[in-house]
């Protein structure tokens, strides 16, 4: 394994329910491995997509240290994060989250649209990633014209498509049926075996977490193994 | 960076009934907003067209309108002989005196009496408005009690076809010819011999003076003269700077059309936010989902406000296109100057057009702004929890 691009040091989060301090993680210290495929797993309620979503820069730490290839990223402010989270991470959700009136194509297109790429260069890395994730024939298709696993595979695709370093996906087979599921995990193993992009995972499975190079556990909001 | 045209354009496709509502919505404000403002512009419109830049309009100091100016004969004796006042070829000096008359006559419908503006003219004063013409029938004869009356008010008053007559003061006058006065305010009156007017009226004063000066030079000298003659006491000013003046009709109409899209366009602002507010709670996760790939929050703002903004201007087109249908169409309305009948037309002038897409526009954004602001407020990580 090559030097760490997540490092995580002494990391809590404590959510306020009315009077009530409720803490989702409890001062966790995790080390992530550039080209790793962790799987991140734990029962619901546990602090598993909070941590992800920590280290994708979608949430704040309430304390503690969250450093991703170097960057403190509870330190940047909201536009700086906007523009961190589009140029080294991409997202695959259980809901895919694709956009219903975009196509493909357009869905797999719109991080591109916030950097200075021109018209085809964009169009040559739309192409590239709906080949990677096998549906170049479907980039006309709206979402709704399209399987769930389809749907998830245009969402890898829009994922890598900015060619970011790490690959956040929580719950990616959460709403695929077992032949689509294992579809989408072989792309994210490929991800990472092949193309060497770190690629976190959330998921209750124990056999789509055995996917990963590497198991995690948490149990209320502390890491059990 | 901005989202795609597309984003917005087939998100407003998508919700196709809350769409059409809106741009309904939004289209009946800007009909109303362009229809009244059209009917002012057609009354300042028939005012401006009245009156040649040459001619020079002399009525009582202090009166508003011609029909409430009364200048007596020996006035006109003295006027006429001023150096300043043009001749034609017998050397007679170019000046009507006209005598204005307010006349109740039935309407067409049998609807009850409106008051029509009687105009006692002499020859120089047909010679003197020469974009007055005869459409049908003829002039009325000096000395006759004829009446020619305008063809636009012989639809909507009764007795006014050709060869009918009609009794008004102490005469009965014979309808002899339908004049049109190509959409000037001329178009609201009825003409007759100057002499058969002040004695049906008994009247012996008349209301104006209408003079041709020999040159440009000569008119601005003739209305420093007359204003500065203290004997007088008349107001004299350019034929067509006295009708641009006579717009008073419209003011009113032009306040409703104000105040009742004002009123409205509170309602399509709400129409617009409950429209947007239903759209873009319907994709608070989807709006996170943006966030997340890195658009900022002035992005997902923008495209909301254009998604708005696009919707108005579809009903701010639509609300111009179903006024426009009027375009041309001649009613009438008490003047405000005369109290008499004016007629006009509905003038959907490009201006109007333009402030008509400008005011939709603007009900779209005002409507889609406060949605818009709160879907960009909303963190990530709850837009994204959505359901």
């Amino acid at each position: 394994m090559s030097a760490n691009i997540v490092t995580i040091r002494s990391l809590s989060k404590i959510y306020q329910q009315g009077d009530i301090n409720v803490t989702a993680l409890d001062k966790i210290s995790l080390d992530i491995a550039s080209g790793e495929f962790l799987s991140l797993m734990g029962p619901s309620g546990s602090g598993k997509s909070t941590l992800l979503h920590i280290i994708a820069g979608i949430d704040r730490p309430t304390k503690g240290e969250c450093r991703v290839q170097g960057i403190d990223v509870a330190k940047l402010n909201e536009s700086q994060l906007a523009d961190w989270r589009n140029q080294n991470v991409g997202f695959v959700f259980q809901t895919f989250n694709l956009i219903p009136v975009l196509t493909a194509y357009e869905n797999v297109e719109l991080p591109l649209l916030l950097t200075r790429m021109n018209r085809a260069e964009r169009r040559k890395q739309v192409e590239t990633a709906l080949e990677i994730v096998g549906l170049a024939d479907r980039a006309k298709h709206l979402p709704k014209q399209l399987s769930g696993g389809q749907e998830q595979r245009v969402a890898i695709a829009r994922a890598l498509v900015t060619d970011p370093a790490l690959v956040v996906a929580d719950e990616p087979t959460g709403n695929l049926d077992s032949h689509s599921a294992q579809e989408v995990l072989g792309v994210l193993r490929t991800l990472s075996h092949d193309a060497g992009k770190t690629v976190i995972m959330v998921t209750h499975d124990p056999k789509a977490a055995a996917f990963g190079s590497r198991q995690i556990h948490l149990e209320k909001g502390e890491l059990s193994k | 960076m901005a989202l795609p045209l597309n984003y917005s354009l087939r998100n407003a496709l998508v919700r196709w009934r809350s769409t059409i509502a809106t741009v309904l919505g939004i289209a009946l404000v800007v009909f109303v907003f362009v229809l009244l403002q059209s009917l002012a512009a057609g009354i300042e419109k028939s005012s401006s067209n009245t009156g040649d830049p040459r001619n020079i309009m002399v009525v009582r100091k202090g009166s508003t309108a011609e029909s409430a100016s009364l200048i007596s004969r020996q006035t006109l004796t003295e006027i006429r002989y001023f150096e300043e006042i043009a001749r034609n070829e017998n050397g007679e000096p170019i000046i009507s005196a006209d005598v204005l008359v307010l006349a109740s006559l039935p309407r067409r419908d049998g609807s009850g009496e409106a008051n029509v503006l009687l105009r006692g003219v002499t020859a120089r004063g047909l010679e003197l408005r020469p974009q007055v013409k005869i459409s049908e029938g003829r002039w009325f004869e000096a000395g006759k009690r004829e009446i020619v009356v305008s063809a636009k008010l012989a639809k909507r008053f009764a007795n006014f076809d050709i060869g009918q007559s009609f009794k008004t003061g102490s005469a009965t006058f014979t309808v002899v010819g339908w004049l049109e006065g190509g959409g000037s305010a001329f178009d609201s009156e009825c003409w007759l011999d100057a002499d058969e007017c002040l004695s049906t009226f008994e009247r012996d004063m008349y209301s104006s003076f209408l003079i041709q000066p020999s040159d440009e030079g000569a008119g601005e000298k003739l209305i420093a003269r007359i204003e500065a003659d203290r004997r007088f006491k008349l107001k004299a000013e350019k034929e067509v700077e006295y009708y641009r003046k006579q717009t008073m009709t419209a003011a009113p109409i032009k306040w409703l059309g104000g105040f009742l899209a004002v009123m409205m366009s509170v309602g399509a602002v709400f129409a617009a936010m409950n429209t947007m507010y239903a759209a873009v709670g319907a994709r608070t996760r989807e709006i996170g989902t943006l966030r997340v790939l890195g658009f900022r929050r002035r992005s997902v703002v923008a495209a909301l406000l254009l998604e708005g903004g696009l919707l108005a201007l579809v009903g701010g087109v639509l609300g111009c296109a179903i006024a426009f249908y009027w375009n041309g169409y001649t009613t009438a309305t008490m003047g405000m100057e005369t109290f008499s009948e004016i007629v006009f037309e509905f003038r959907v002038t490009p201006k109007l057009v333009v402030e008509g897409l400008v005011f939709a526009f603007i009900v779209g954004l005002i409507g889609t702004l406060f949605p818009a602001i709160r879907a960009a407020r909303l963190p990530v990580i709850l837009a994204l929890k959505s359901i």
